[in-house]
């Protein structure tokens, strides 16, 4: 590692001052104001403040529908982060093979991260409508089965999930073009000539090689789904039908902003920063180990 | 580029010029009303063109409309803007917001606005569901502005295909049998609502004199407990979770987004607020027919009345004296006949006075408009006892959630009617435990 010297000595900390200005206002900031509200009753317009200790953490823990939105998330997390990546990976590995055409496809393929979630789901929205949109139209014609997933939890769970994976799948699979292209063909070559097929190449040695890829993406798409698909689901299911689709963090804006009740708001924004921290710790600790760079 | 760089430069030296030029003389000359509301589309233009109307017959106060997105976003601007101690001075809340409010301590009450700025205004010529539902010990603490209570719609073009006459339905019984007809022609939405909780479970319960709530709904002192699991809640949602099963009754929603369905030509009966008139008209255009009735009733149970809902103006504290007299100049002015009756007349929402609606009946709009009329025929023709005259919790919004999921579950049979009915009231008891508790 190469060490930059500076000859003032002040000037690598005004160079950083305006990141730890921004990180400290706009996440400790904010983070240690949650830690602080977590333990109180809070009025909306903040004319009551009543110390409760951890009476709002009881209710949480108390709460059935509570536990049912944690493993509500984890489903979630677990299906797009997983299926997401293998789909990305499936597809980056053909995008990888030598054809005409290669850069439309990629520039395809690439495409649908530049959307906003809540974009996502207005768009999948007008697909799966089950009065406006064009697929449940088209199915009329095929089946009578109503896929109406106003009423009908699993079909709800899995169009998010499915408008999660599909949000994503640019960023996935741009990640894994460019851990692909960094594999030496020259290790690929030489298992061929010793009569390796593609898919036992494919788990010999991309696979493998591609770990730290993996695991970066593993790290993200796990906080991508428990954090960033708030939109998605506030523009698609608003947590229904019943609480089918109300994963942690929109169980706690719902409670927070649509229901007032900060203190509780808060609480849920605690452990949810505590899971992260931990899901966080674990994956560095023992996932790491695991990948090879 | 230097040519480029000069004319960039003086834009920039233009600007601030005149900015520092400008921005005294207009706040010298006007002072400034905020005014937050949460009004889309159309509504959102009525808003602005009355506050334009307003601002046209005096040059001291300049109200300023401004948009904040949803009900619950206006709300929460308003609050933070509070807490930021940079208040608006008008904001509109929805019904739902009313106990929060009123709980805040951050409220100016309008009759006290009025009251001394010395303007007399005749509270007693509003509406009784109207007065009721934001009175407090008589007086009204916020400016009713836009109501409306749920009303039936039904598509007239799927009733004569359906062979049934023109004429909407009564009674549950009968939208049953007419929902099953219409589903036997092929209606994809046979019988449907918009606002569930609002429409199936809180207008139904004040509509057949049922308690929703104790402490008389909240007017008596801070609810503590839902009272929705009784006897006429089971039925009823009984009732909507054979309908679904059946196929009779089509669930699309929370919120207004079963609307789409009606407007779409898909329903043939649809409950929903009565201020849905205006977007109806212009969805169903060169499309189909439509009429109105008043809320189907259940039989075996008393007569109540049909409830409000919409927003009130609410003024905060912490403005300056001089603003607040053009806040009181501003009301004044939305609170006469005639622009009560422009309002009422454009939106679809309730007329609010008696003498709006006279005014009204006077130059034949109801004649011309026969729908608008509905509303207020159901709600004259209720009766106003303490379960009809409003309901006021504490965290209402999250107590509809509450209630909104638990239909979902009943009506997709995941739960049976009391079991679901239960749980909601189990879920909204901790709600309403915890605003007691803050406010005690």
């Amino acid at each position: 590692m190469k060490r930059t010297v500076f000859r003032n000595r002040w000037l690598p900390y005004v160079l950083v001052a305006p990141q730890v200005a921004i990180t400290l206002v706009f996440f400790f900031w904010p983070a240690f104001d949650s830690l602080r509200l977590s333990l109180y009753r809070a009025s909306p317009f903040g004319d009551r403040l009543i110390f409760i200790g951890l009476r709002n953490f009881e209710r949480l823990v108390g709460d059935p529908a509570y536990l049912r939105s944690a493993l509500t998330s984890f489903v979630f997390s677990f299906f797009v982060t997983f299926v997401g990546l293998a789909l990305a990976l499936l597809l980056a590995s053909l995008a990888n093979a030598k054809i005409q055409g290669l850069g439309v496809y990629r520039s395809l393929l690439l495409w649908p991260y530049g959307i906003a979630p809540a974009i996502a789901g207005i768009i999948w929205l007008f697909i799966f409508h089950p009065s406006y949109g064009i697929l449940p139209w088209l199915l009329s014609f095929v089946t009578a089965y109503q896929f109406n997933w106003f009423l009908k939890g699993w079909v709800a769970m899995v169009l998010i999930v499915v408008a999660a994976i599909w949000k994503q799948f640019g960023y996935n699979l741009a990640f894994y073009l460019a851990g692909l292209q960094a594999i030496e063909t020259s290790v690929l070559e030489a298992a061929s000539v010793d009569g390796a097929g593609p898919i036992r190449r494919f788990f010999a040695i991309t696979f493998p090689l591609l770990s730290p890829v993996t695991f970066f993406l593993f790290t993200l798409n796990m906080t991508f789904s428990f954090f960033d698909t708030f939109g998605l689901i506030h523009s698609v299911t608003q947590g229904g039908p019943g609480d089918a689709t109300s994963i942690l963090v929109y169980r706690a804006w719902k409670d927070g902003f649509d229901g007032l009740q900060l203190g509780l708001s808060a609480a849920q924004s605690v452990i949810l920063m505590a899971l992260v921290i931990v899901l966080t710790a674990f994956q560095f600790r023992y996932a790491e180990k695991k990948v090879t760079y | 580029m230097r040519a480029l760089r000069q004319g960039c430069a003086g834009i920039v030296t233009l600007v601030v010029t005149l900015s520092v030029v400008a921005a005294p003389a207009t706040s010298w000359a006007k002072t400034e009303i905020q005014f937050w509301h949460a009004m889309t589309a159309v509504l959102g233009e009525r808003v602005k063109e009355i506050a334009a109307k307003f601002n046209a017959t005096q040059n001291e106060y300049e109200v300023k409309a401004v948009h904040k997105g949803s009900y619950p976003e206006t709300l929460n601007a308003a609050i933070a803007a509070y807490r930021a101690k940079q208040p608006p001075h008008i904001v509109q809340v929805f019904e739902v917001g009313t106990q929060t409010m009123l709980s805040s301590g951050a409220v100016f009450p309008v009759y006290q606005l009025m009251k001394d700025h010395g303007i007399a205004i005749d509270w007693n010529d509003l509406i009784a569901p109207v007065k009721s539902y934001y009175s407090t010990g008589g007086n009204l603490y916020s400016m009713a502005f836009n109501s409306s209570t749920p009303v039936l719609f039904y598509n007239k073009d799927l009733f004569k295909k359906a062979g049934l006459p023109d004429k909407p339905p009564a009674t549950w019984d009968e939208v049953e049998a007419m929902a099953k007809k219409l589903q036997a022609a092929g209606a994809k939405c046979p019988s449907g609502s918009a606002w569930p909780s609002w429409v199936l479970v809180e207008n139904m319960h004040a509509l057949h004199d049922q308690p929703f709530a104790d402490h008389g709904n909240g007017f008596d002192g801070l609810a503590t407990a839902l009272k929705v699991n009784g006897p006429f809640g089971v039925k009823m949602l009984e009732l909507l979770a054979r309908g679904a099963k059946e196929g009779w009754f089509s669930y699309n929603g929370r919120l207004n987004k079963a609307e789409a369905m009606m407007g779409g030509g898909e329903c043939g009966i649809f409950l929903t607020s009565s201020a849905y008139m205006g977007n109806l008209t212009r969805a169903s255009e060169g499309k189909f027919t439509w009429g109105t009735g008043p809320l189907p009733r259940m039989s075996g149970f008393p007569q109540g009345n049909s409830i409000i809902g919409g927003a009130t103006l609410w003024v905060l504290k912490g403005a300056k004296p001089a603003e607040y007299k053009g806040v009181a100049q501003f009301f004044k002015y939305l609170a006469s006949t005639e622009n009560q009756a422009w309002w009422a007349g454009v939106t679809g929402y309730l007329p609010l006075t008696n003498a709006a609606v006279k005014a009204m009946e006077a130059s034949g709009h109801f004649q011309k408009n026969p729908n608008q009329r509905t509303a207020i025929v159901q709600m004259n023709s209720g009766k106003t006892t303490p379960n009809s005259q409003g309901i006021r919790l504490g965290n209402f919004n999250s107590v509809r959630d509450a209630i909104e999921e638990q239909i979902e579950n009943i009506l997709s049979g995941k739960k049976t009617a009391k079991q679901g009915l239960d749980d909601a009231v189990a879920k909204s008891n901790e709600i309403l435990k915890e605003f007691a508790a803050l406010y005690k």
